[in-house]
């Protein structure tokens, strides 16, 4: 499992805030999300007509996830009757070691990867190359980063970070290429090395967008090719995925190939989708000999007893909420983290590695409502985020100032007599500060940060309670 | 019909002149304005920061101050919208709180809502000047669904005209305790709300929530902007007698 850096969230967004190469790619790789899905959506649909395929999505998101042990029996049954062979995995750990177990059986040298944030959780690279097994990404986004020993930026995007002189360096320096600033170039670099990979590789290792339980089918939705080729080339094809990605049945997919495209990148279909149902038949001309699922759970079934948090479940990491994020649209990924950055990152990062070291990504939103609102499965965000802090705060996780600010706010806001007295010596201390009603500056540690950039209103000479008794009630008093 | 002015904390304790406007306009349109004067806050501080606690505390005092009213009016989205929407999450344990909370939500109305929904006024007939900009407060949009009536009541104001900002519906990074615990990026976002409220070349910012409002101020004030902001309520009242 990659490092959790959950709790540096503060220092490395300030950090970021800072980095020129990453404002730059917050701005109009990002408009160009947003842009795309609005158009994409009023182009097919209406408001309700879409708004009713969030609500059956949501519905049968949450249908499946309530009842997970019947679909996960469902899909075990179905991917054996077809051919494969499913591992059901606790942790990170034990995934790791089954994707081990079957290259070292096959004597595997070389793994081909097309994109899977279920393996970034598992940290799988490190450990196949600690193991004398070559790992390639074939999906560019993810090869760039695998290159710069990043985690992905974005779940869709995972180097949109990067800047072409930044890849043209790394590909002078990993692979021996002349620098070039032509994209084209350097796709053309990274497809040669890909080709070679995908010709001698044994084993290929996708993620799932989808599962269906009713005919134990992978459903794998890619732009780049990169999908297919991982899928039906080496002998062998690996599928790593949360436990929560199944659907009930076949018919179930065709509604969520519609949300999760135009909700990702604006596009009314993906350029690949896959249905891949166990290995090859006998009656096949190709694809490969050996296939596996592996269902991870990492977490996520302790998230699932949770009755309000497991909405978060549904997630079909389309990314939506984190470019409609106006935090995540100013710190990018890496601040996040871990694996799953935005809104959604928010949430699920600190629940699967630990509520005690992301305390403060809950807090890090404004509640704005945005990602809720474009969210394809309707999940309830900030509703989440809320009951996260709440967690948080029960269990003792609160910082000293602010328990004592919350204590003074619950004291003062008991009856208007205890507000009045706070207030009376809030306005005599305010007077070494305050000048016509601004504070340029708050002496205060915490709250200081409020004035470097902002003024802050002092409180005013009277309040309106008071002004209420003296010049408006005209004797109405209640 | 008994209308009872929630004045909401900020308003009551740093912009009293938004209440003041807020009477102004209700009284003009008939309205028999009362103010609960055992009022003090809402609870969303507490809420959001995850003290719910602490926050029951607070929104049970709200209820009891208000629910023997018809209608309660509040100059904010934010605070309408923990009344209305998540009252019912800070009490979903508690199911006779969460019956009269939920009743005290039901009358409960954002100023702009009150004026053009329950009213029925689309015009308030006051006189103001300039260009006016809009920012739709996230609580107001998103929680609640308003965006058309506070622009009407804008539009219909004489010697007005409305010039829509780009994205007037992006977050200006207020977030209450977000803008205390992440002051960088809170800044970051406000800049380029200001950024696009400046483009718009208006010689007025309208919102209608004085958290926003806040964080929007503190910023044009810091770097000696001409542009004023404004509570919705303030511009409404001007030229009313
Ligand atoms: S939470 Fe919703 S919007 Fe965000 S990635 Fe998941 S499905 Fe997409």
């Amino acid at each position: 499992m990659p490092e959790v850096k959950t709790s540096r969230f503060k220092s490395e967004s300030v950090k970021a805030l800072a980095n020129d190469n990453i404002q730059r790619a917050l701005g109009a790789p990002f408009a160009h999300f947003v842009d795309g899905r609005k158009s994409a959506i009023d182009a097919d649909y209406t408001e309700e007509s879409w708004e009713s395929m969030r609500d059956r999505a949501a519905a049968t998101k949450a249908h499946t996830i309530e009842r997970l042990d019947y679909y996960l029996d469902l899909v075990d049954k179905n991917v054996r009757r077809n051919g494969g062979h499913v591992h059901f995995a606790n942790d990170s750990t034990h995934a790791n070691q089954i994707v081990l177990d079957i290259a070292r059986q096959n004597d595997v040298k070389t793994v081909i990867k097309s994109k899977s944030m279920v393996s970034e959780e598992m940290g799988i690279n490190d450990v196949l190359e600690k193991n004398g097994i070559t790992p390639v990404e074939t999906d560019l986004g993810e090869y760039i980063i695998q290159l710069a020993k990043e985690t992905p930026f974005h779940l869709i995007a995972p180097a949109v970070h990067k800047t072409k002189g930044q890849v043209s360096d790394l590909f002078e320096k990993f692979l021996d290429s002349a620098p070039t600033d032509d994209i084209e170039k350097l796709c053309i670099i990274a497809r040669d090395v890909l080709r070679d990979n995908f010709a001698k590789a044994d084993m290929g290792i996708s993620g799932a967008n989808f599962i269906v339980a009713e005919t134990g089918t992978v459903v794998l939705v890619t732009n780049e090719g990169n999908g297919r080729m991982t899928t039906s080339a080496p002998r062998i094809h690996v599928a790593i995925s949360g436990m929560e990605k199944l659907l009930p049945s076949i018919e179930d997919v065709g509604l969520f190939l519609r949300l999760l495209p135009r909700s990702a990148t604006g596009q009314r279909i993906t350029s690949y989708n896959s249905f891949i149902s166990g290995p090859r038949a006998s009656t096949d001309e190709d694809g490969p000999e050996e296939f596996h699922l592996i269902l991870v759970d990492n977490g996520r079934l302790n998230l699932l007893k949770d009755e309000t948090l497991r909405e978060a479940l549904s997630c079909i990491r389309c990314g939506a909420c984190l470019n409609h994020c106006p935090v995540y649209r100013k710190v990018g990924g890496h601040a996040y983290g871990w694996v799953y950055p935005g809104p959604i990152g928010a949430i699920v990062s600190p629940m699967l590695t630990g509520l005690k070291e992301g305390k403060d990504l809950p807090y890090a939103s404004t509640l704005c409502g945005s990602c809720r609102d474009v969210c394809p499965v309707k999940i309830d965000l900030p509703k989440l985020l809320l009951d996260m802090r709440h967690k948080i705060v029960k269990s003792g996780g609160g910082t000293m100032p602010e328990r004592l600010g919350i204590g003074q706010w619950h004291n003062a806001m008991k009856t208007r007599k205890k507000l009045e007295g706070k207030v009376r010596l809030g306005r005599f201390l305010q007077g070494a500060v305050a000048r016509k009603g601004i504070i340029k500056r708050l002496p205060l540690p915490v709250v200081n940060g409020w004035t470097k950039s902002r003024d802050f209103p002092a409180l005013a000479p009277r309040s309106f309670a008071e002004i209420w008794r003296d010049d408006l009630s005209g004797g109405d008093r209640s | 019909m008994r209308v009872a002015l929630c004045a909401t904390c900020l308003v009551d304790q740093f912009f009293p002149e938004v209440g003041e406007a807020t009477v102004k306009v209700l009284r003009h349109l008939g309205v028999d304005v009362a103010f609960p004067e055992a009022q003090t806050c809402c609870g969303q501080i507490g809420f959001n920061g995850g003290y719910r606690k602490e926050a029951a505390d607070v929104a049970r005092h709200f209820v009891e101050t208000f629910e023997p009213y018809d209608h309660i009016v509040a100059p904010s989205g934010s605070c309408s919208s923990m009344i209305k929407v998540y009252y019912p999450e800070l009490f979903a344990d508690d199911p006779d709180m969460l019956e009269r909370a939920t009743a005290v939500g039901e009358k409960t109305h954002e100023f702009s809502d009150f004026i053009v929904n329950v009213l029925g006024v689309t015009e308030v007939g006051g006189v103001s000047t300039g260009l006016v900009t809009y920012h739709d407060a996230c609580h107001l949009l998103r929680e609640l669904g308003i965006s058309e009536e506070p622009r009407t009541l804008i539009q219909n104001t004489r010697g007005v005209e409305l010039q829509e900002m780009p994205k007037s519906d992006a977050c200006c990074g207020f977030g209450g305790l977000f803008s205390v615990k992440f002051p960088e990026i809170s800044t970051a976002i406000l800049n380029e709300k200001v950024g696009n409220i400046e483009e718009t070349g208006a010689s007025t910012l309208v919102a209608n929530d004085c958290g926003c409002l806040m964080q929007i101020r503190g910023a044009l004030q810091r770097k000696g902007s001409k542009v004023r902001p404004k509570h919705i309520a303030e511009l409404l009242a001007e030229g009313l007698d």
